[in-house]
Formats: structure tokens, C-alpha cells, sequence
């Protein structure tokens, strides 16, 4: 709390308990806790450098591996959009670009950032190293399982980056891989490029499966002494429920590719329907390429999930912790969560209005899309809440923080008119759209991950990022972010339609130019302005500040380790055991802002703690 | 319902256990190995996989334009000369469930120590899924041998073929993972690695008992998945 503020009573949370320590009869039994239940697990230490740092089964190191493997393809989707923006912004500098290879750059950039990129960094990454951690578990539960997990995702990867350089180059068919013409001669990349993807995406599938079998036992089996469901970090909750939807969807995802395949090497006719091509009849019939679309989409929807709750989790253990206060509406929070995740299998044909189906559906659809907004703006609600009357410490995490809460609160309102039926028909497939979901799923959620990269850092590596180059990256960013896509909207109100690769002689060729032109230069702008964080990385492990254990005096376990960076085993000795969510910051009565998790509640007398 | 213990565990009976488990520290489900819970989750996403095969096919068949093969004639075996319809498929689904029969038991005898009934049980299983799987190589051959192929087949609709040879294929590939699994945990078995708490050759983790439980999770799954295909395939 701030000195200026009195702290009146009539300000405290109802559900807080005082714990009164009246001259020393503190009942011993509230520091219970129930003995352990489960067996100290047997861990494989790594003998070499081959088992420490390549085949490794430490769930740190193969999170740290997933998030390279993620950053690098995130990298090469960057390039890609460069490449894109340089046709649109400046079409006469791009002559070596053809409408196929545009096409191609548009389809692995959106794959690449969807599900290479964000999904695996958020899930695989973040996933891997804060898990254990934070539930205080020595590692997950099946290492063996966990390392074949991201070898398997490295494998799709490589499958994938082969792609651009087979015969015909990668997939140029939209990264929603389309039936019928993903397959059909005349598509960039029809022939082997679209196969590689498929196979890349099966492989990407099961390695996912492993991990996130991984990820949930150890989240629902194998918490410390003390860790309910109820204490734990909000980012745990974002990754387990957005794990829950990866295993749940990704199934559909495994089909449509299994069904697309058969269909382009056994010319099976799955999505395909009767196609006459240059007044011939080809061998496909009957097939019906809707039902690619709801398979697809039943995958696509809960996919957006799957990296916005993970950013919903980061982002408000991060808030939290530079505020100084804990976060508002807690239970709220998990159970808008969780309700999100399950609301967000009941709208996957909002992406379908203009596709030919029943328009009864489009009506359904709308309604189950306007109701994830409910949800959600508590979120929005409860974050600002959290802020509010705060010991905020306006630091480079907070500033991403709170660049994530306009941006996302901004591309959730373009969300809005978007999920209605009638509005969306004539913005469909117009610039409006990419600049919604880039705002909510691009850049809301990268804001989440800088944010998280600049806050873990000094447990990971031990040695604290720069400041000053981390705000030079935030306001570059996020000024640029916004003059990416604000103007989007209103190229996308005009009717500007997107994939194109240019506008011919259309009106749009001449209105839309300037606009396109300063897009361009703020892409490059942004883009390069990502590697003055990787530059900063490399400083800093040269020569970066050491950073001391827990420097932000943050409250959840895995600051609490018996090393920092933590050894393979994380706590030492002895696991902690935990009394306390970890949200227990600014406590009426307590010496210090922060109680850790693991303090004892006899140790905290005469405070105001939250009961949970 | 009665209290019931599991491993040392006091379980609340109803909606009030659940909710005291769910909101326990350290496990929510009481006792319950991690492996197990493992092929429970995983027995649920496949149930997703399955379930988007099926789905299609009803929606495949549903929509084509050209009739679907009559399948009771399809299918049927020729006995001396008359048509037998679901004959071979009886046999095969037969089998099948028997071979989730000696699994059940090779549980139990697992659990009670008795190495020797339960490795044998375990072969019988792998047998019995072997024999399965060659029934259906048996049934391909034939549909091949009379013109059934993924793209065509000249008895009605091409997407007969291309759906049953996906979600038979699927599913037979399911059962010879699992004979695979059954045939290593014979050889664990015999040699007494769950006895002598030997490491794993690639996981170096000690083995249990239990593991024949969570395979037998995984073998009961393909068997209730044939269910399905068998009703969706032969009888409708």
C-alpha cells in the first residue's frame, strides 16, 4: 500500500482472516498440513552433455530448448511478413516476388505464428519450465515421455522448414489449408509442400500429446505438501485448462490432416466434391469440403484459446507481483478461466458465416461467441482492478503488462463486431479482420511473453536483463504494433480484402497506397526492434548484473528454490511446503510486502491474510 | 456407497469426496499412479480422434450422391456356397473381446504376484489381438481381391473405401501397437523385471505391476473403439 492511503477497514477484502496471535495462544494446528502423500519421485540424473543439455529429461532444459525452437521459427515468421509487407508497401522494390510466393509467405507465417511459434513457446516453453516449479514437483512427471515431446516438435519443425525448399516450395493455400484448392494442381506448393506440412502437423500433434499428457498430471498429481488447486498460480491454471483444450482439439486437427492426406496421395475424395478444371472432370467427387472447414475450425477456435489463457495466467502473476497487491477476484479469475476454455468449443462456426451453411447455425454461433465475452471482460475488470491503488512499480514487465491490457481490450472490442453475423458478412476477408486478430492473438499475447521473458530471465539464467534497452523495446514495439494494425481497420472498412497480393486497378489501388506504404515502414520498424531483445539477451550472459534470488519479492515457489538458476530436482533436499496462495503481497500487519508461500502462519501474527 | 480405501487412502464417499478431494493438496485423484491417470487422459483425447473419424464418415455417408454398398452383402463370407453375412466379423469382434477377457485376468493375477498365470495371460492376450489383426489383413485382401480401393469400388459410393480403410487401418494400428506392448510386457513379465525392480531400457524407470493395469486400459479402449466401428461399419 501507499503511504498516502489510509488503510481503513472499510477497504478490506470480506474473506480475509485475521490471524490474532492474542499473547502467544496460537492454536499450533493452523500450521498444519497434511503429510506427504505421494513418494519422493525417482529422478534420472544425466550422466553426460549428450543426456544433460541434448537428450535431456529435466523439464527446465526442455523448456528452454522449446522456446529457442519456438523464438527461431517465430524469426523466420517474421521474415516472412517483412517479405509480405514489402510487396504491399512497396511492390516496385519487390520484384523478385511472385503472387505464388506471396501466397506462400501469407500461409507459413500465419501457420508458423499459430502453432510453431505461440502454442509451442507458450505451452512447451513456459509450460515446461514453470510447471514443476511452481507446483513444487522436482520435474515433471514423466521425463522420458517430456524429452521425446520436444524432439518430436523439433522433428515437425524441420519437417515443416524443409518444405520451402522441396520441389514447388512450401503450401501456398492459406494456413487454413483450404479443400479443395490446398491440393489441386495451379496452388503454390501442391505437391510436396502441402504434404510436408500435413505430416509436420500430425508430428507436431503427437509430440504435443506427450507433453501435455505431461503438463496435466503434473499439474492434477503431483503438487507439493499445501498446493490445492486453489493456491496455485494463476499461470499454472492458464496453461493447465489451455493444455485441457490443446488435447481435446488438436484431435480434429489430427484428422482433417490424416482425411487431406489420403485425399492428396490416394486421391480419396474426403473434401473433395465434383471439380471441373479446363472443361474436364478430375477424378474427385462426392466429397464435401465444409466438413475440412468444421474440422478444422473446431481445431482453430480452441486454438486461439490455447495461447490467449496461457497469457491470461502470465499476465496476471505478473501483474500482481509489480503491483504489489494481489489479484483481484482470484476464484473469479480461475473459474473465467476454465469457463472460457469450455465455452470456447461451442463457437468454432463463427469463422464459418460466409461459408454456405445454415444460417440458424450463424445465429447459435453468435450468441455462444458473444458469451466468451462475458468472461473475458471480467478478466479485463479484475486485472484493472488489481492495478488499482497499487504499489506500482512502472518497471519494463509492468509496461508490457499494460500494453497487453489495451491491446487486448482493443482487439476484443473489433472481436465484438466481428462475431455478429451481419456485421461480419461484409468484413469478411477484408484487412479488418487480420488487424483483429493480430491485436488479440498477435500481439497480445507476444506483450505476454516479452513481459514474461524480461520477468523469468533472472531465475533462468540468473543475471538480470537491461532495463533501458528492455523500454526501448517495449515503446518501439508497442507504438509500432499500433501503427501496424490501427490503420488495418480502416483499410479494412473501405473493403481492402486481404491475401491479395496486389490491387491491380482497383480503387483500392489507389486509395489504400499511402496507407500500405506507412504499415510497411512501421513492420520493419517493430520487426527489427525484436532484436534489441535478443540483443540484450546476449549482453546480458556476458555481461549482465547478477541477480540476486527473487529479485522482484515475488511470493510463488519457483523463486524459492535451493539454487538459482534451480538444479535438475529444483528444491534441494526437501520439497517446500506451502500454507498460502501466492498472491499474498502489501499485507495489513505483516513486516515485509511479500509472504512467500511457504511461510508458516504462526510466523505472520497479527496480519490480514487472504483465506484461502 | 460404502467407504472404500484405496492404497491407505479414506475415501468420502459422493459429491461431498469429490469435492473434498478436488480441493486437497498434492493429488486430486486419491491414490491414483500417475501412469494410469496418464492413459485415462490419454484414452480421452483419443476418444477425440475417433470420434472426429466417426463424425466424418456419418457425414460422408450422409452426403454422397451415389448409394452406399449394401453392406450385409459387402461383407459377407461365402460358406459352401452361401453368402454368410458378418460371419468373419463375428469371429473378429469374438476374439477381441475374449483377448480383453485374459486381460482382465492378467490384471488380477498381476496384482496378486502370481507372475506365472499373469505373463501367460498377457500371451494369450497378444495372441488373441494378433489374431485379430490378421482377420483383418484376411477381410482387406478380399475387399482388395473384389475391386474395393481408398478411391473407388464398384459397388456404390467411392467414399466406402476411402473411410473404411482409414478408420479400420486407424484402429488396426491401434491393436498392433498394443500387440507390440503386450508381447515386451510377456518378455517383462517372465523375466521377473517388476520382481527385481529392474530400470527400463530406454525410460530407466523401475516398472510395477501396475503398468499391465494401464495397458489393460489401453487394450479395453481399442476393444470398446471396435465396438463402434463394428455397429457404424457392419450394422448400419
Amino acid at each position: 500500500m501507499s503511504d498516502e492511503y489510509d488503510n481503513n477497514k472499510s477497504y478490506q477484502a470480506q474473506s480475509s482472516e485475521v490471524l490474532d496471535g492474542s499473547a502467544g495462544s496460537i492454536n499450533p494446528d493452523i500450521d498444519y498440513v497434511r503429510p506427504a502423500e505421494i513418494p519422493e519421485q525417482d529422478l534420472y540424473h544425466a550422466h553426460s552433455f549428450i543426456e544433460k543439455w541434448v537428450f535431456c529429461q529435466d523439464a527446465k532444459v526442455i523448456g528452454v530448448q522449446y522456446f529457442l525452437t519456438a523464438a527461431f521459427t517465430g524469426i523466420i515468421g517474421l521474415i516472412l511478413s517483412w517479405l509480405m509487407r514489402l510487396q504491399l508497401g512497396f511492390p516496385e522494390l519487390a520484384g523478385f516476388m511472385t503472387a505464388e510466393h506471396y501466397y506462400q509467405f501469407v500461409t507459413m507465417h500465419g501457420m508458423i505464428m499459430v502453432v510453431y511459434f505461440l502454442t509451442a513457446l507458450f505451452l512447451g516453453g513456459f509450460g515446461n519450465y514453470l510447471i514443476p516449479l511452481m507446483v513444487g514437483a522436482r520435474d515433471m512427471v514423466f521425463p522420458y515421455v517430456n524429452m521425446l515431446s520436444f524432439w518430436m516438435f523439433f522433428v515437425a519443425v524441420m519437417v515443416l522448414m524443409a518444405s520451402f525448399f522441396v520441389p514447388g516450395g512450401p503450401t501456398g493455400a492459406g494456413w487454413t489449408l483450404y479443400p479443395p484448392q490446398t491440393i489441386l494442381e495451379g496452388t503454390p506448393g501442391s505437391g510436396t509442400g502441402i504434404l510436408l506440412m500435413l505430416i509436420s502437423l500430425s508430428l507436431f500433434v503427437i509430440g504435443f500429446t506427450m507433453g501435455g499428457l505431461n503438463y496435466m498430471i503434473t499439474i492434477l498429481q503431483a503438487r507439493t505438501r499445501g498446493m490445492t488447486l486453489m493456491r496455485m498460480p494463476l499461470t499454472v491454471w492458464g496453461i493447465f485448462t489451455a493444455t485441457v483444450l490443446a488435447m481435446l482439439a488438436f484431435p480434429a486437427l489430427l484428422v482433417s490432416a490424416i482425411m487431406m492426406t489420403l485425399d492428396k496421395v490416394l486421391q480419396t475424395s474426403f473434401f473433395m466434391p465434383t471439380i471441373l478444371k479446363a472443361g474436364e472432370v478430375l477424378e474427385y467427387g462426392g466429397g464435401s469440403p465444409i466438413l475440412f472447414q468444421h474440422l478444422f475450425w473446431f481445431f482453430g477456435h480452441p486454438e486461439v484459446y490455447i495461447v490467449a489463457l496461457p497469457a491470461f495466467g502470465i499476465v496476471s502473476d505478473l501483474i500482481s507481483v509489480h503491483a504489489r497487491k494481489n489479484i483481484f477476484g482470484y476464484r473469479m479469475m480461475v473459474w473465467a478461466i476454465v469457463g472460457i476454455g469450455g465455452l470456447s468449443f461451442f463457437v468454432w462456426a463463427h469463422h464459418m458465416y460466409v461459408s454456405g451453411m445454415n444460417p440458424w447455425f450463424g445465429f447459435f454461433f453468435a450468441t455462444t461467441t458473444l458469451i466468451i465475452a462475458v468472461p473475458t471482460a471480467m478478466k479485463v475488470y479484475n486485472w484493472i482492478l488489481t492495478l488499482w491503488r497499487g504499489n506500482i512499480r512502472i518497471n519494463t514487465v509492468m509496461l508490457w503488462c499494460l500494453g497487453f491490457i489495451v491491446t487486448f481490450v482493443n482487439g476484443g472490442i473489433t472481436g465484438i463486431f466481428l462475431g455478429n453475423v451481419s456485421v461480419d458478412v461484409p468484413l469478411s476477408d477484408t484487412y479488418f479482420v487480420i488487424a483483429h486478430f493480430h491485436m488479440v492473438m498477435g500481439i497480445a499475447p507476444l506483450m505476454v511473453i516479452m513481459g514474461a521473458v524480461y520477468h523469468w530471465f533472472p531465475l533462468v539464467a540468473g543475471k538480470m536483463l537491461n532495463e533501458t534497452l528492455g523500454k526501448w523495446h517495449f515503446w518501439i514495439t508497442f507504438l509500432g504494433a499500433y501503427s501496424i494494425y490501427f490503420p488495418m481497420h480502416y483499410l479494412g472498412f473501405i473493403g481492402v480484402p486481404r491475401r491479395y497480393f496486389e490491387m491491380y486497378d482497383s480503387p483500392y489501388m489507389t486509395s489504400a497506397v499511402g496507407m500500405n506504404e506507412f504499415i510497411s515502414i512501421a513492420a520493419f520498424i517493430v520487426g527489427a526492434a525484436q532484436f534489441i531483445l535478443v540483443f540484450n539477451i546476449i549482453k546480458t550472459l556476458k555481461t549482465g548484473k547478477k541477480a540476486e534470488q527473487n529479485p522482484w519479492k515475488a511470493n510463488s515457489l519457483e523463486w524459492y528454490t535451493s539454487t538459482v538458476p534451480p538444479e535438475h530436482g529444483n528444491f534441494g533436499d526437501r520439497l517446500p511446503v506451502v500454507h498460502r496462495w501466492p498472491y499474498d503481497f502489501s499485507v495489513p500487519g505483516a513486516k515485509e510486502d511479500f509472504i512467500p508461500q511457504t511461510t508458516a502462519p504462526s510466523e505472520v501474527a497479527h496480519t490480514e491474510v487472504e483465506k484461502t | 456407497m460404502s467407504e472404500q480405501k484405496i492404497d491407505g487412502f479414506e475415501l468420502k464417499p459422493g459429491f461431498k469426496g469429490m469435492a473434498s478431494d478436488t480441493g486437497s493438496d498434492q493429488t486430486m485423484f486419491k491414490g491414483v499412479h500417475w501412469g494410469k491417470a496418464m492413459m485415462w487422459i490419454f484414452l480421452l483425447s483419443d476418444t477425440f480422434v475417433f470420434s472426429c473419424f466417426l463424425i466424418s464418415y456419418m457425414k460422408g455417408r450422409g452426403s454422397t450422391i451415389v448409394d452406399w454398398p449394401n453392406t450385409s452383402e459387402v461383407f459377407s463370407l461365402h460358406v459352401g456356397g452361401v453368402p454368410v453375412p458378418l460371419l468373419l466379423i463375428a469371429i473378429m469382434t469374438f476374439v477381441l473381446i475374449t483377448s480383453s477377457g485374459t486381460m482382465a485376468l492378467a490384471v488380477k493375477y498381476g496384482y496378486e504376484k502370481n507372475r506365472k498365470m499373469c505373463g501367460w495371460l498377457i500371451f494369450a492376450t497378444a495372441i488373441g489381438g494378433l489374431t485379430f489383426v490378421g482377420m483383418q489383413v484376411f477381410e482387406w485382401s478380399k475387399l482388395i481381391h473384389e475391386g474395393v480401393r481408398p478411391w473407388g469400388n464398384p459397388f456404390g459410393a467411392a467414399q466406402f473405401g476411402s473411410f473404411f480403410f482409414m478408420i479400420t487401418g486407424f484402429h488396426g494400428f491401434h491393436v498392433s501397437i498394443g500387440v507390440i506392448f503386450l508381447f515386451i510386457y510377456t518378455y517383462k513379465v517372465f523375466a521377473g523385471h517388476y520382481e527385481s525392480k529392474k530400470r527400463g531400457w530406454f525410460t530407466k524407470m523401475k516398472g510395477d505391476y501396475v503398468e499391465i493395469e494401464i495397458l489393460g486400459l489401453y487394450w479395453h479402449f481399442v476393444d470398446l473403439v471396435w465396438v463402434f466401428i463394428f455397429a457404424f461399419f457392419y450394422l448400419w
